[in-house]
């Protein structure tokens, strides 16, 4: 642990009243439905897509791609997460098959 | 409430195996970031968002203030804010339960309580809520599986943490398949690689939220015709 017990609980508490503060909103707001205002509607429908595409970035923010192992490592587990998502499109197989390669790469030929 | 539970148990088996199977992984990085079963346990409690506690985790090696957390939180979680819209009926009719049931209504379990009704002689209020403490409970169980898991096997967990960048490919390839226009998904890309190459890798959160955010709007009266299209063409089907 690199946080106090305080901080960490702190960040719990954060995420957690967020959360419940957006799952909690439609019985706040919108008694009725059908009243949504449509830049609500719309936002609701283009984010997700956009925040995964960010947070891939966040991932893999720490690359350095000058310098030595240049990125490679995380190029060829991406690859390999898409083609077995492709192959199977099985959410499981993807993430642990991409990840094993991951830790045999950077464990064993990118040491 | 017996009668509700054995009703409810099958239509949620789904849900338990995949729940389950990304709790374990969840509860081993937050095992390897140094949080014990503890604390797996208490964020799965209090916080209940698949997606959002692998995020969580890089929070807890410090760096990010709460404002930056919050903001990332809200935005991750954004779309949760229509869930809760198919059910104010439903829900509205069981009580103070009703703060339990928004508060529990993950992608899972909204998706899930969309498609079943329960059977004749099961009252719907109890049904919709051991539907929803059931799935929980699995979230709950696989990552404190996950941690103890963890602080037992002593392997070398190098690069394990690339889980999280791949389930969140798994999510994008995904949607990418199911939306018909790929400008959202592109614009998210584009405006984090532009952030992260201009400001670098500590600070880059905030800037592509916002960036994201205005390009979108600024694109709206594009994008939002295409949008149109594919609801019309999902409705014909």
């Amino acid at each position: 642990m690199t946080l106090s017990v305080g901080e960490s609980a702190m960040i719990i508490l954060v995420i957690s009243a967020v959360t419940f503060g957006l799952r909690a909103a439609p019985f706040l707001l919108f008694s009725r439905s059908g009243r949504i205002p449509k830049v609500i509607v719309y936002l609701g429908n283009v984010l997700p897509p956009a925040v995964m595409g960010m947070l891939i970035i966040y991932c893999l923010k720490n690359i350095r791609l000058v310098q030595n192992p240049y990125g490679i490592p995380e190029l060829i587990a991406v690859t390999a997460v898409i083609g077995l998502h492709l192959w199977r499109r099985n959410n499981l197989l993807s993430i642990i098959g991409g990840t094993a390669v991951y830790m045999f790469l950077v464990q064993f030929v990118f040491v | 409430m017996k009668n509700a539970i054995k009703a409810a148990f099958p239509y949620t088996i789904p849900v338990m195996l995949g729940y389950l199977s990304i709790g374990i992984a969840f509860g081993l990085l937050f095992e390897n970031a140094g949080y014990n079963f503890i604390w797996a346990f208490c964020i799965s409690l209090l916080v209940y968002a698949g997606a959002m506690q692998f995020i969580a985790v890089s929070f807890f090696s410090g760096g990010l203030g709460l404002i930056q957390i919050a903001v990332m939180t809200l935005v991750v979680n954004f779309r949760h804010i229509f869930y809760g819209l198919s059910f104010l009926e439903r829900f509205g009719k069981m009580g103070f339960k009703k703060w339990y049931m928004a508060f529990a209504l993950t992608d899972e379990t909204y998706s899930l309580l969309c498609g079943i009704k329960p059977p004749e002689n099961v009252d719907d209020k109890k049904f919709l809520l051991c539907v929803a403490l059931l799935n929980q409970s699995y979230w709950i169980a696989g990552s404190v599986i996950g941690a103890l898991a963890g602080s037992m096997i002593t392997f070398n967990t190098q690069g394990m943490d690339f889980a999280m960048t791949a389930l969140f490919l798994v999510i994008f390839l995904d949607q990418w398949k199911a939306y018909r226009t790929h400008i959202p998904a592109l614009t998210g890309l584009v405006c984090s690689i532009a952030v992260l190459a201009a400001v670098g890798p500590a600070n880059m959160v905030i800037p592509s939220m916002v960036l994201i955010v205005i390009s979108l709007m600024l694109m709206r009266k594009a994008v939002n015709p295409m949008l149109e299209e594919e609801r019309e063409e999902g409705g014909e089907k």
